[in-house]
């Protein structure tokens, strides 16, 4: 179980989070929405110690994450950025063997590469992708390449971070599908920022809604249609009226 | 606005000027430390360092052996038409060798290295920056100081004073061709000059200048690429900076190591 407790940060005289309050309980798919500039990414950043909060404390299964030994602590994620973030000099399959060559588990090359041809093909990928570099991918299989790292060393927890944004409705729906698919039969703990609204229902067991750098609202997917917070209506319904300010 | 108010800003100007001039040489400073400690730390990535060598010293090598063949050349020509007012034309041989060696050999090629290695090396870094591969990096258990950086320093640290001495080869080669093509030199005497009037401590010096230049240059690179700002603009603001800081800095160095050398 991941804790949030009164998790505030700011850049400058940009308060991103106020004191952001949030539980993600072991073994579900937590899905923070909120409007672009919100914090979605900081809040996912602090987390994983990208960014160091001014205050508050973030916990992993009741450890304090500061606290915790980074190597290992960081072994239990997995995670696909937004625009994939591969490393442009490897191979695909290097790119999705990243961790399992390195560090203190590591495998022999060949064993590698054989679990990095399993994950790409689990993520829907043909085998003349493996020696293909990412450049020479589309954005839908370069996230296909993201969503296979971010698995590759089965992980407890994976973050999404944006799954679907650049990709047309159809490449978005098969992303989706793929991480509902392999997060529950993973069974491990998920956390998603996003702002697309299929994704969350796709994707979602529990849904948080952050604006202004407060969690507003915070409920079970299946609730979110019938809560009657104004401000999560607006969002979940794309209205230009409503208490959210919009800019026309 | 009133007569004071004018200097009062200017100097307000300066100040922030200076105070954010120092802070940066700090932040480079502490940058410096946190490579050479991680230097002697293990992990060592071998591939990047392979691929590193590669990239800073062999592909540096055609931009080397021009500048230093073109400028050993110019130096004949110069030395022998600036002897001729005082009849000391003959010293050609021994003023290119020393000159390459000591001085324009390590000066060129530092700043050669500054222009495409450093600016290569700040433009890839702060490109992956701001596509998040080097937030990447770090969620793969992998510190990006010991991936990117170390590699790149060390890679520069070894080769640029080969390149230093290839360079000053080339460039009294540059020298040869024109005085004894154009000039009139007899071959065996240039060469016998050459050699006769070059010491050790010459060529110490010249492999030391090209060590710590080689290090600066890519140290440069790797800061400002993993401090670069958002966007387009970041990463050509990163590249920018890294070529012009690391270009003054081997300016600076070369003068430093000139006095402490030979300033006696």
């Amino acid at each position: 179980m991941i804790e949030l407790s009164r998790v505030a940060k700011s850049f400058g005289k940009n308060h991103v989070l106020r004191g952001v309050n949030l539980t993600i309980p072991r073994g579900q798919s937590m899905v923070v929405i909120g409007g672009s500039g919100t914090g979605k990414s900081v809040l996912l950043k602090s987390i994983l110690g990208l960014v160091t909060p001014d205050s508050g404390r973030i916990t992993l299964e009741g450890a304090d994450v500061r606290e915790a030994n980074r190597d290992a602590f960081l072994a239990r994620f997995g995670m696909l950025f937004q625009g994939g973030a591969l490393f442009d000099s490897l191979k695909v399959w290097e790119n999705v063997a990243f961790r399992l060559m390195r560090g203190a588990t590591k495998l022999p090359k060949d064993e590698a590469r054989a679990i990095a041809i399993e994950k790409l093909r689990r993520v829907g990928l043909k085998p003349e992708t493996v020696d293909m570099f990412p450049g020479e991918l589309s954005g839908g299989m370069q996230k296909r390449v993201g969503l296979a790292r971010a698995i590759a060393a089965e992980p407890e927890i994976i973050f999404f971070d944006e799954p679907t944004t650049g990709l047309d409705p159809i490449m978005s729906g098969v992303i989706n599908a793929l991480i509902r698919e392999i997060v529950t039969e993973m069974g491990a703990t998920a956390m998603t920022i996003t702002h697309d609204m299929s994704s969350v229902r796709a994707i979602a067991d529990r849904v948080a809604m952050l604006h202004d750098g407060l969690i507003r609202w915070t409920g079970l997917v299946s609730d979110m249609d019938q809560a009657d917070d104004p401000y999560l209506q607006q969002f979940i319904h794309g209205r230009a009226d409503g208490p959210i300010e919009s800019v026309r | 606005m009133s007569l004071l108010a004018l200097p009062t800003s200017a100097l307000a100007s300066l100040g922030r000027a200076t105070f954010n001039a120092l802070a940066s040489i700090g932040r480079i400073a502490i940058y410096a430390a946190l490579t050479l400690s991680h230097i002697v730390r293990p992990p060592f990535y071998r591939r990047e360092f392979l691929t590193a060598l590669m990239q800073v010293g062999w592909l540096s090598l055609p931009v080397v052996g021009l500048t230093a063949i073109f400028t050993g050349g110019a130096l004949a020509l110069q030395i022998y038409a600036g002897g001729q007012r005082f009849s000391a034309e003959a010293v050609v041989p021994q003023i290119v060798a020393i000159g390459m060696v000591r001085e324009l050999g390590p000066v060129l090629v530092g700043l050669m290295i500054a222009a495409r290695v450093t600016s290569s090396i700040a433009a890839e870094i702060a490109t992956m920056k701001v596509t998040e591969q080097i937030d990447a990096l770090t969620t793969l258990s992998t510190n990006p100081m010991k991936y990117l950086t170390v590699p790149r320093v060390l890679a520069g640290f070894l080769t640029v004073p080969l390149l230093v001495g290839v360079g000053d080869i080339i460039g009294i080669m540059g020298g040869f061709l024109v005085s004894t093509e154009q000039l009139g030199f007899n071959r065996a005497s240039y060469i016998k000059n050459t050699l006769d009037f070059l010491q050790t401590p010459d060529v110490v010096s010249s492999l030391i200048k090209g060590a710590v230049f080689g290090f600066i240059a890519t140290l440069i690179g790797c800061y400002y690429g993993m401090n670069s700002g958002r966007g387009a603009q970041g990463v050509g603001g990163a590249t920018k900076n890294a070529v012009a800081t690391a270009s003054i800095l081997i300016l600076a160095a070369n003068f430093v190591l000139t006095s402490v050398m030979f300033g006696s």
